[in-house]
């Protein structure tokens, strides 16, 4: 979410329980404008907490030019240090799956190490070592690429094909709110499933270049809430628990939160 | 100036191409009754007054934005009618939370009540990052303050918040104060009663004579797992209903399962192993092993009664008070090291129950083994002398699963350690946190209800075909003989009678002749 509305922002998302301390909000009003200068940010972003066992990690995130490519992560212990995060390349990403396991420790230079027997004439193990601080790397790009939500609309795809806020959207209606279909994912869209005519008739190609939440596999994925007395409408990701949406019907307002220990839910299927 | 008639012939077709194109402009829609003249007319005024930022990029929403104000204005002779929408139902019974009751005195409020105070707790929980938000706290508050006007309570403590999918619980912990077990009992006199009379007007059919293994008996009220009651409902201001009590089968199903909740109390869990029971029963027995495995306290605030060196199966270990001399432990001690905090309320045994009951139906051999391996999971819970019994065992005797410790503890603030609040974290069971500072504390679930694995969630494979009959020459199958066979088997003997008889015609005639 936007740290320029964090300090009332943060109420609206804590209908999961998890909010964040007066101390935190305090420390995170200064320090994340004091990051948004040095790292010539256009817009800096509260991404949420990963809880881990000995200590959280709060992850901030920069946005360039363009909002969905151009992201670079921070994570602080303190949120007062701030520290960058690798990017996550794909070659991380497979390590990092192979390798760690179980809750984040709390500790950045925690190594997780993996032993795979190769079956070849030699029987060669290879170690795979991987740090914390890589596995947050790729837990949070993970995690934005899968759950990202933006509201329909909010977000338009100019001339360059780039995504870019959208200053005249005025916010969905009470309505169109509890519509999954009307959100969509803030990431390259992964699935360009061919749409017939009747369904292309209603989309605009400027505003509709992202995938729908309606279209995820399984469904039931997501939960749609209106909370604080049916006002703000909050959707909750079930395959990340703890990734949290919010957005206010009637107005532009809306970001996402995570707040969680990083661990992604395989057992949906049964808890349907 | 130059009058339109005289102009020459050069300007003469530029201007007559203008003319007709701003005739065209003012053509109206056959549609919608505008013309494309007055539609720019108002965007550009639009622009004009509004002057937003980089106007180019947002022009077409400019434009459609004029197009909808236009519409608008044809529509207002009609009245529209005030949409009744979720939003305005739940404010109409959230709105009687704030009215303040009619038999509400002042002096009420000054005696001791069950209610807590939530403001305060909500206070510390806030500090230890927990939370639900200020008004709806306060919300949730005044709804358990009804619950405590309209039952007749002795306790009452907010338990905590279960997500659930469609809808969530607000559940609210109770100790009652009138004896309703009576109830409870009836009801099941009746099932067995209607049971028996189904038995006796099937008399004709057989009877099997399978007798499904006996049902471990449930605890009774106020003891076990049914130490408390428990209230739940959906949004603060709807009615609470209560929950049934819960059953050890029900619990030993649920360590089995892992199900959502769906947020309707009456919803079936279609399961491997089958839960006995609705979502309502589900839920309650979530919320027993939640409380049994994450309600702790600082050590010492809770003391036993009284010290028995011979433990009785039932009664002392269940009771304890609040102990009067408890002066607080300091704040950097309790989240040093797991051991100042203490567990509440009983552990569930593998049986689904608090205090090991034996089943009269089996052997005794099997019992006395039972007997021993239950005596054998508690002794370990047998304490060094300080702390006593397993009721009152510190959180450094839990178990870790998957390498994970079962609790984290922290501080509130590395800043400002003088004021700050100490508080745990459940591993185990995320979402279920307490503090402790000073005198006060408190313990709360805020969740989705799920325990934490570590592993991939894998049914139980279900169980091993029974052992069908062993096969015995007599109800061994065997094919029918064909007719041919029949007839060679009858010939045979008819041979071996002749040759008998001749044999015995022989034998005779010689004993004719001696």
């Amino acid at each position: 979410m936007d740290s320029d509305a964090l300090y009332c922002s943060v109420d609206l998302v804590c209908g999961s329980g998890v909010t964040l301390s007066a101390e935190h909000r305090a420390a995170l009003q200064s320090s994340l404008i004091i990051l948004k200068r040095n790292m010539n940010f256009r817009r800096v972003l509260f991404w949420g907490k990963i809880c881990g066992i000995k200590n959280d990690y709060f992850i901030a995130q920069g946005v360039g030019e363009d909002q969905i490519r151009d992201r670079k992560s921070i994570y602080s212990i303190n949120c007062i240090d701030w520290h960058l995060l690798p990017p996550a390349t794909k070659a991380l990403i497979d390590e990092v799956a192979m390798a760690a396991k179980g809750r984040f420790m709390g500790d950045p230079s925690h190594k997780y190490e993996h032993e795979t027997q190769e079956q070849e004439e030699g029987g060669q193990t290879t170690k795979v070592k991987v740090n914390e601080e890589q596995r947050l790397a790729v837990t949070v790009f993970t995690i934005d690429n899968e759950v990202a939500v933006v509201p329909r609309g909010a977000y338009i795809k100019n001339l360059q094909g780039i995504a870019q806020p959208n200053r005249s959207f005025e916010g969905l209606n009470p309505s169109e709110a509890a519509e999954l279909s009307n959100y969509l994912h803030f990431s390259e869209s992964r699935k360009p499933r061919k749409k017939n005519i009747m369904e292309m008739a209603n989309l605009n190609p400027s505003i509709d270049f992202l995938d729908p939440l309606s279209e995820d596999i399984p469904k039931g994925s997501w939960i749609v809430h209106f909370e604080h007395g049916n006002r703000v409408c909050t959707i909750k990701s079930l395959v990340w628990q703890g990734l949290t949406f919010f957005n206010l019907p009637m107005t532009p307002w809306h970001g996402y939160l995570y707040m969680g220990d990083g661990l992604k839910n395989v057992d949906l299927s049964f808890m349907l | 100036m130059e009058a339109p008639g005289d102009s020459s012939s050069d300007t003469d077709p530029r201007q007559q191409a203008a003319l007709n194109f701003k005739a065209f402009l003012l053509k109206s829609s056959t549609k919608t009754n505008q013309n494309l003249y007055d539609h720019l007319a108002r965007v550009l005024t639009k622009v004009m007054d509004e002057r937003p930022p980089n106007a180019v990029d947002v022009f077409e929403d400019i434009s459609l934005q004029v197009k909808a104000n236009q519409l608008q204005d044809n529509q207002s002779t009609l009245r529209s009618i005030p949409e009744n929408n979720a939003a305005f139902a739940l404010a109409q019974e959230q709105k009687a939370l704030f009215i303040r009751g009619a038999g509400d005195e002042q002096e009420e409020g000054m005696a001791e009540t069950p209610l807590p105070n939530l403001v305060e707790q909500s206070f510390f929980f806030d500090q230890a990052e927990v939370g639900l938000g200020r008004e709806e706290t306060q919300r949730i508050f005044l709804a358990l303050k009804q619950l405590v006007d309209t039952q007749h309570l002795q306790r009452c403590r907010f338990w905590g918040k279960i997500l659930g999918r469609e809808a969530n619980y607000i559940v609210a912990e109770v100790e009652c104060r009138d004896e309703e077990e009576e109830q409870a009992e009836e009801t099941q006199k009746d099932e067995e009663e209607e049971e028996a009379r189904d038995e006796d007007e099937n008399d004709l059919l057989p009877k099997s004579t399978y007798k499904p293994p006996p049902s471990v008996p449930m605890e009774a009220r106020s003891s076990g797992t049914n130490k408390f009651s428990y209230f739940v409902c959906r949004e603060p201001g709807l009615p609470w209903v209560r929950l049934p009590d819960v059953t050890p089968a029900q619990i030993v199903v649920a360590r089995q399962i892992r199900k959502l909740f769906t947020g309707h109390l009456d919803a079936p869990i279609i399961t491997y192993p089958p839960f006995p029971g609705n979502e309502a029963n589900y839920l309650r027995a979530q919320i027993a092993r939640i409380s049994a495995g994450t309600q702790v306290s600082p050590l010492g605030f809770y003391v036993f009664e009284e010290e028995e060196e011979e433990e009785a199966e039932e009664g002392a270990r269940d009771n304890f008070i609040e102990n009067p001399e408890f002066e607080g432990i300091p704040v950097p001690d309790m989240v040093e090291s797991l051991s100042t905090w203490v567990h509440h309320v009983q552990h569930i045994n593998k049986q689904g129950r608090c205090v090991w009951v034996r089943i009269s139906e089996k052997t005794e051999e099997e019992l006395d083994d039972e007997a021993e391996g239950e005596e054998r999971e508690e002794e370990p819970d047998e304490p060094e002398p300080e702390v006593g019994p397993p009721l009152l065992t510190p959180l450094s005797e839990d178990a870790v699963v998957n390498n994970t410790p079962p609790w984290s503890t922290r501080i509130s603030s590395n800043l400002i350690p003088e004021y700050a609040i100490a508080y745990v974290r459940s591993n185990l069971w995320p979402g279920a946190y307490a503090y402790a500072s000073g005198k006060n504390f408190e313990n709360i679930y805020i969740g989705w209800g799920l325990k934490y694995l570590g592993e991939p969630y894998t049914p139980p494979m279900p169980p091993t075909p029974q052992q069908e009959y062993p096969s015995e020459p007599e109800i061994t199958e065997v094919l029918d003989p064909s007719v041919e066979e029949e007839q060679a088997l009858k010939a045979a003997p008819e041979d071996q009678q002749l040759s008998e008889e001749e044999n015995e015609g022989q034998e005779e005639e010689e004993e004719e002749d001696d």
